[in-house]
């Protein structure tokens, strides 16, 4: 019988919570105890669970499972010799950052985002790796990527069209969104409309900060952006941008967003203060959701704290399952919504900062 | 032969561990003995490039490695090597 699970990769483990027979989650257990979580993930494809590790001292892991509690460690994605962030800093794995799996037709087929900047690519299910050299020796990665937030750019989001698994769109923290129409051979930069405030030239081809992207499902040329400088949304599939930021309520500053999967108008985002004042806004968590393709935005608060909160969610940590979402945040709440984020329950206030959440069905 | 002594910190990972005695006149060149003998450990001590990872120290003796960078810190046949964690992180 199917289970669903909701799957947390958090500062000190990975964490499960499970929907008991009266529909509510129950916590159920943790895995690598202690250990920083940076994404935990489930290929339904093949059926594997996934563990992207960042070890305080030990560097990064990348772990798989068959029934998400025996895991297996395997050689995480490698730069290959010679390989230079800039010229003259060799390159090294810093951070396993995204996660995706290559399309349904294509079983065994990963992809893993990492901070510095390069995306590699598994077809035999994680045993080994290939630096993407498409986008790695893009022209523009040397001189105009750099880190936001950290010590170099990394790739945060990979999204693989599921009508065309050579079609693949990546974003890049501090570059912008690529896009492969072959298969990751070669790479087009997708930033037009976009607008980074901290360059001289905030319409600058690169150097743009997108925190997330994410598309809808069933109509996937509309997507949406949570940027550094705030929400923008195409429906050209990133040839043309549009700012739909609310530059007088709160969706404006964030890192998560999730577009609906099916209504090309409706998308969630759970906002911040400002890139320098990284809380709640007002202290005082909200999530806002647009169903006019970014128009307007309502800000639902309902269930959640107002006026004491410190909390920020990080970009992968809010998740969608139809009308149903899941966040967690900073300072290690947990909440749910099963009315499209209209009102909210706590599920947990005493987690770790919380990295990942994802709903699955295993 | 010198020999490299652990972290109990990497016994989480490597239940088995227990210092080892071994061939090399290097660090670099001690640590790939120890990958011989457990696979994948090395890549928990240093990067692809074969760097020592940041919060990782080794000692010699009482004495901190000069070359984080490449390990090229002489080993003479009775000393002893310490791969220790740094202090970090909350």
């Amino acid at each position: 019988m199917a289970q669903n699970i909701l799957l947390l990769g958090t500062r000190k483990g990975l964490i499960t919570y499970g929907k008991n027979a009266s529909g509510n989650w129950e916590y159920d257990n943790a895995q690598f105890l202690g250990i920083p979580v940076t994404i935990a993930s489930y290929d339904e494809v093949t059926g594997t669970w996934w563990a992207l590790l960042d070890h305080g001292h030990w560097g990064c892991k990348l772990h798989r499972s068959k029934d998400g509690k025996n895991w297996e460690e395997l050689e995480a994605p490698k730069y290959p010799d010679g390989e230079e962030i800039k010229d003259g800093i060799a390159a090294s794995t810093k951070l396993l950052w995204a996660f995706s799996n290559g399309g349904a037709d294509r079983p065994g087929t990963l992809y893993v985002g990492t901070e510095p900047g390069g995306l590699f690519k598994s077809t035999d299910n994680g045993d080994s790796f290939e630096l993407v050299r498409g986008l790695w020796d893009h022209p523009s990665r040397k001189g105009q990527w750099f880190g936001g937030g950290r010590d170099h750019p990394g790739i945060h989001s990979i999204l693989v069209d599921p009508a065309d698994s050579d079609h693949i769109f990546i974003a890049v923290s501090c570059a912008g969104m690529f896009e492969t129409t072959d298969g990751g051979l070669t790479w087009n930069v997708r930033n037009k409309g976009l607008r980074a405030d901290y360059l001289p030239d905030p319409a600058s081809e690169y150097g743009q900060d997108p925190h997330l992207i994410d598309w809808c499902k069933s109509n996937t040329g509309v997507m949406w952006q949570q940027n550094h400088c705030g929400i923008f949304r195409t429906e050209d599939a990133g040839a043309n941008w549009e700012d739909i930021t609310d530059f007088n309520g709160p969706a404006n500053f964030g890192f998560a967003v999730a577009a609906h999967e099916t209504d090309p108008n409706v998308a969630w985002v759970v906002p911040g203060v400002s890139d320098v004042n990284r809380i709640a806004v007002d202290q005082s968590l909200c999530v806002c959701r647009t169903d006019d393709g970014g128009k307007t935005w309502q800000d639902f608060r309902n269930g959640l704290p107002q006026g004491t909160a410190f909390d920020i969610t990080y970009r992968h940590a809010l998740a969608l399952q139809g009308e149903e979402l899941a966040f967690g945040t900073t300072t290690g709440n947990l909440y749910h919504s099963v009315d499209a984020g209209e009102t909210w329950k706590s599920l947990s206030s005493n987690l770790p900062m919380v990295h990942s959440v994802e709903f699955i069905t295993v | 032969m010198p020999t490299v002594k652990f972290t109990s910190n990497l016994k989480r990972f490597y239940p088995n561990l227990t210092p080892l005695k071994v061939e090399g006149e290097t660090v670099a060149e001690a640590l790939d003995q120890v990958e011989l003998n457990h696979s994948g450990l090395k890549d928990y001590i240093v990067d692809e490039n074969g760097v020592l990872r940041k919060h990782v120290n080794i000692f010699i003796g009482n004495n901190m490695i000069k070359d984080r960078q490449s390990l090229a810190d002489k080993l003479s046949e009775t000393d002893e090597m310490y791969i220790m964690q740094a202090l970090s992180g909350g």
